[in-house]
């Protein structure tokens, strides 16, 4: 690890003009994937800005249809807030299911998503629920957030302050955990959204995509079986010393038809 | 960069306030093992898995290895020294009571999550355990009597 200078603005628009000062400059959340990714020298940061003074970046609150989550908001935070189990109890347990304890005492849903790691847990609740990531000059649609393995839209001093969700929109999350690492092999996030089922799909492929095909097998019949017997081709899909295509493909249906299960319970 | 940037940090360790100047990438269980000879606290596999480095930051479970001293600036930190200041505190004994160590490199890093697990949930079931202790690797015991010795534990604090 090389040596850095440390930053700790209060406002956002402080850390945008800090992050703007130096190509190595690098903003810390959680730090539970820069300081791994740091130490392990995959990453170089000359200058680090701590956001964890913004106190606007704090807090879960609804306001009308919509429940905003501000970026620092912790894991532990999400997966425990009385207003997420009330109104997006499926984004509670997706929560719940990251990293450990210790993990979820520090990372942050907006570390999570500016990371968009091919298998986090989060990017797979914002595109099946529609979200929008709010940042410091802009919303935009998580679908066009996403741009692929660790890709997203935000540019050169573009940080996220928080991501709203559209409530009360019935959703579950079902992941198979790498044993070791407790990232998704495959993790499915089902939403019964107003324009018809929406299928998320986080692990499996190199980045976060919506199933199509369970999508449109589930419109014909929403039912688990109905998700489990949908070939999903093995193209397109991660092959590695934990899982083959094949396998990852058929593990995505098998979690698609979990997810439903629990939403329909 | 011709001069290691460093930072003045204060930090209230086990009830007494601390203050270095360190450089800004040390890390956390560095700072409390090299710099204030807190050898309680132990760096097992320093990738974030293990749990061996946990202490609590205001109150809540971490792993010192995956933060900067810096970030702990104005903060409360508490090591497995200062849970009790006998080294008597109920999940102490009973860890030793039930066997819940053997080589004892984890042991530290297990008692501080599940001490901060009882700081919020004071009656834990078995399942509660195993969930707050999942970023915590023992290679010794097999975890059953970890378990056990949370739970006997958690009965003696709410007597
Ligand atoms: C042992 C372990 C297990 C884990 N298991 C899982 C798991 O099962 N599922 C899962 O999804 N994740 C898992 N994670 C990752 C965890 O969820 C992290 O919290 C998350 O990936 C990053 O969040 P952070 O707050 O720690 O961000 P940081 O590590 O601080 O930052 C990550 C990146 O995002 C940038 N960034 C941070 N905040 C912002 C912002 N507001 N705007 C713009 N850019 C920003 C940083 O510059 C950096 O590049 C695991 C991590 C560990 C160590």
């Amino acid at each position: 690890m090389t040596p850095f200078t440390y930053h700790s603005p209060a406002t956002l628009d402080e850390a945008s003009a800090l992050l703007l000062e130096s190509p190595d400059a690098r903003v810390i959340a959680g730090g539970m994937t820069l300081i791994p990714t740091l130490k392990q020298g995959l990453a170089r940061v000359d200058r680090l800005i701590d956001l964890a003074g913004i106190e606007a970046l704090y807090g879960i609150e609804t306001r009308g249809n919509t429940l905003r989550i501000g970026a620092m908001t912790r894991h532990h935070d999400v997966a425990t807030s009385p207003l997420v189990l009330a109104r997006l109890p499926g984004l509670a347990t997706l929560a719940k299911g990251i990293g450990d304890f210790q993990v979820r005492n520090r990372g942050t849903i907006g570390g999570s998503v500016a990371n968009n790691d091919p298998a986090a847990d989060y990017p797979a609740a914002l595109l099946a629920l529609g979200a929008t990531v709010i940042t410091n000059r802009r919303q935009i649609a998580a679908e066009a957030f996403f741009t692929g393995m660790f890709g997203t839209a935000l540019e050169e001093g573009e940080l996220i302050a928080a991501v709203a969700f559209p409530a009360d929109i019935r959703c579950a999350y079902a992941k198979f955990a790498n044993p070791v690492s407790g990232y998704a092999m495959a993790g499915t996030f089902v939403a019964l959204a107003e324009g018809g089922v929406r299928v998320a799909v986080t692990g499996a492929g190199p980045g976060v995509f919506r199933s199509t095909l369970h999508e449109a097998a589930l419109r014909e019949r929403l039912h688990p079986d109905a998700a489990r017997s949908v070939p999903l081709p093995e193209d397109g899909m991660i092959s590695d010393f934990h899982a083959t295509a094949a396998y990852r493909a058929h593990l995505v249906s098998v979690m698609t038809a979990r997810a439903l299960e629990e939403l329909l319970s | 960069m011709s001069r290691e940037p460093t930072s003045r940090v204060e930090i209230e360790v086990n009830g007494q306030i601390v203050a270095h100047d360190v450089p800004n990438r040390t890390l956390l269980v560095d700072f409390l093992r090299d710099v204030l000879d807190l050898t309680g606290t132990h760096t097992g596999c320093d990738t974030s898995q293990c749990g061996a480095c946990t202490v609590h930051l205001d109150g809540i479970a971490i792993k010192s290895c995956t933060i900067f001293a810096v970030q702990a600036h104005d903060k409360v930190v508490t090591t497995i020294e200062g849970l009790d200041p006998d080294g008597r505190h109920p999940l102490q004994t009973c860890f030793q009571e039930c066997h819940a160590l053997q080589c004892g490199f984890c042991t530290p890093g297990m008692i501080m999550a599940a001490a901060s697990l009882l700081n919020v949930v004071p009656e834990p079931d078995a399942e509660d355990v195993r969930e707050a202790l999942e970023g915590n690797l023992c290679r010794c015991t097999g975890y059953q009597p970890i378990v056990e010795a949370v739970l006997r534990a958690s009965k003696e604090l709410a007597q």
